[in-house]
């Protein structure tokens, strides 16, 4: 199994590693979801370097815990950890959206690389993540399955399909995560759509809800999933308050980084910010 | 070839390359003076296929629906009831994969008057790769009774159908794409639903294409002129109602076919002549496109070079075709 730490010193350099690594692949491929990849570093880097069980020497481990990105188009965030965990070299993420590229624009099944569910098509994930808890449960696995999910996913009338799934089937042994950066593709949710009140709207639906007041702050987060551990009867969502862009002032909360890659001088101002030399 | 079996329609260089969502983003600006009744519905990619430029100019009539394809397009259905004109767009994949059933129910059965005009269609979606390339979005559409489907070849034949459907009452989905198309009409291109238009005479095979193959198809007669080889090209830009009287005479003057599309061979463009020809003409014919398989990601125009999506494969395509009817021959004699 892979090596966990609660040391938020190393937790933290390892999403400023993380931040710049999937940047640089973003950069190069010169398309992709910026925004919504630096909004889920700090959840994804507890994920796999805290909380969950795994091994990247051996992917098809049966009794692995199970991630669903189900905001697909924040993959270059996942890449970006999935490397830094050992499932493949870092290099390779600057094939990133390249043709012939196992590090495809939206995550394809591909358990050699860490991913779990073919996704990009939002409103998905959760449902594929209720059937692997709902397996596991069948199976009598004692592992748990998480999602993570985004805000502007939030409005497919899918999602909220499979949320009631999850609590209509009792299912404790997911953990969903809402990275609520309160922007969409269009702009400010507010303006666009609003979907607030959202954690209300998950209590109503049966689950369990806690809400961080900053989706970047390691203790936080990490005590987040320990209470999701010892929930039982309810599934449990993690709504995490999170800043699109985070990690590098001139994308931070501005929509129209969503889905755009940094430029050369824009990647040369977030290396910097981001204490790497371009 | 005399230069009078050229239409008059093209132009005699390609120097122009335009996004044609762009193009429908400007003539819906345009319409919205024109008809107050024209309302915009769009499921959070606005600024991809343009429909922000209607946004800025009348907010009133612009709604912005949220990552909610299902929910915008039985939406749509209710303003065409209230007798408005709505438009719905977002990228294909969504507007005829995610939708579907809400489309066929909530708008075709009924033949309401909703323009779905979607883009991002096709490989040339590129980087984002197979989950954001719509393959299948012809046939799902062209499955629907009632349902008329126009696939543009270039930003001029763009305009001029985003202007003809506004007039044009019941349900109509159009299909645009990402990457810049080369601009192969002159102004004077005329487009009506329901015709195909030959764009150059031939002897020896006729091409039928649809949207960015169109120029690659014109490429391909290009090619195989020199090599000796007349061939006739179609734009097929209204898929359905197919145009019967045309592709019958255009294959029975040439006793070969090849078709070409960025989509799927199954239930496209493909399929479409086939199943006109099986009954009407039956005719050799080889189809270019998607050979049933799902995209990647990649450089756009890198992927029709891929996928084998190029007039040299549609060249490559009416050799084997023309092989295969000599042989043939020569098996009845
Ligand atoms: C079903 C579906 N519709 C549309 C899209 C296109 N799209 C990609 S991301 C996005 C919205 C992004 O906002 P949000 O979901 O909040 O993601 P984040 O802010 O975390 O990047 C949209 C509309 C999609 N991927 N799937
Ligand atoms: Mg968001």
């Amino acid at each position: 199994m892979h090596e966990r730490t609660k040391n938020v010193d190393i937790l933290k350099e390892i999403a400023r590693r993380v931040r710049i690594d999937l940047l640089k692949a973003l950069h190069r491929a010169k398309s992709g979801h910026t925004g919504g990849s630096l909004s889920s570093v700090e959840i994804l880097v507890s994920l796999y370097f805290s909380e969950m069980r795994h091994n990247p020497k051996n992917p098809r481990w049966g009794d692995r815990d199970r991630f669903v990105l189900s905001k697909g188009h924040g993959v270059p965030a996942l890449y970006s950890v999935l490397a830094h965990a050992g499932y493949f070299a870092r290099e390779e993420l600057m094939s990133l959206r390249k043709l012939g590229s196992r590090l495809q624009g939206h995550p394809e099944y591909d358990l050699e690389i860490g991913i779990e569910a073919t996704t990009g098509s939002l409103g998905h994930g959760l449902s594929a993540a209720n059937g692997m808890a709902l397996a596991a449960r069948m199976d009598g696995k004692d592992i748990r399955i998480y999602a993570l999910l985004s805000d502007g996913e939030l409005q497919e009338g899918a999602s909220w399909e499979a949320i009631t799934t999850s609590s209509y089937r009792k299912l404790d042994n997911l953990c969903a995560i809402v990275d609520r950066n309160r922007f969409q593709n269009d702009g400010a949710m507010k303006d666009i759509k609003d979907i607030e009140p959202v954690p209300d709207k998950w209590r109503a639906f049966g689950w369990e809800v806690e809400v961080l007041a900053d989706g970047h702050d390691f203790p936080s987060i990490l005590s987040a999933f320990e209470k999701a551990r010892q929930t039982k009867g309810k599934p449990f969502v993690i709504i995490a308050n999170t800043i699109k862009g985070k990690g590098v002032s001139i994308f931070e909360n501005q929509g129209k980084y969503h889905g755009v890659a940094p430029s050369d001088d824009e990647l040369k101002v977030a290396l910097n910010e981001l204490g790497e030399a371009a | 070839m005399s230069r009078t079996q050229i239409s008059d329609f093209l132009v005699d260089e390609v120097t122009e390359h335009v996004y044609i969502r762009e193009t429908y983003g400007k003539t819906l600006v345009e319409l919205g003076r024109e008809y107050p009744n024209i309302v915009v519905l769009d499921a959070d990619l606005t600024v991809s296929t343009k429909t922000n430029l209607f946004g800025k100019e009348f907010p009133n009539r612009f709604f912005t629906m949220g990552v909610s394809e299902q929910d915008m397009m039985a939406t749509a259905a209710g303003f065409a009831l209230s007798g408005k004109i709505p438009f719905a767009s977002t990228f294909a994949i969504f507007a005829t994969g995610r939708a579907w059933e809400h489309v066929r129910q909530s708008i075709v059965f009924p033949k309401l008057n909703v323009k779905i005009v979607a883009t991002h269609a096709g490989v040339t979606v590129g980087e984002d790769g197979a989950t954001h390339q719509a393959l299948e979005d012809i046939a799902l559409m062209r499955v629907l009774p009632n349902m008329t489907v126009i696939v543009p070849a270039d930003a001029v034949e763009t305009e001029k159908v985003i202007r003809t459907i506004v007039n044009h009452n019941g349900p109509t989905y159009v299909r645009l794409a990402r990457v810049k198309f080369p601009t192969i009409f002159k102004k004077s291109y005329e487009f009506e639903i329901g015709k195909a238009r030959v764009l150059r005479e031939g002897k020896h095979v006729t091409i039928f294409a649809v949207g960015i193959m169109v120029c690659e198809a014109l490429e391909a007669s290009k090619i195989l002129e020199r090599e000796g080889i007349s061939a006739c090209v179609v734009n097929v830009s209204t898929v359905k109602p197919i145009d019967v009287e045309t592709i019958v005479k255009a294959a029975s003057s040439t006793g070969a076919v090849v078709t070409a599309e960025d989509h799927n061979i199954v239930g496209g463009l493909g399929g479409a002549i086939a199943e006109v020809l099986g009954e009407n003409y039956p005719t050799p014919m080889k189809r270019i496109g998607m050979k049933d398989r799902f995209g990647t990601s990649g450089d756009g125009l890198q992927l029709l070079e891929y996928f084998g999506l190029k007039a040299r494969n549609i060249v490559q395509a009416v050799h084997e075709l023309l092989e295969f009817n000599s042989q043939k021959k020569s098996v009845v004699l």
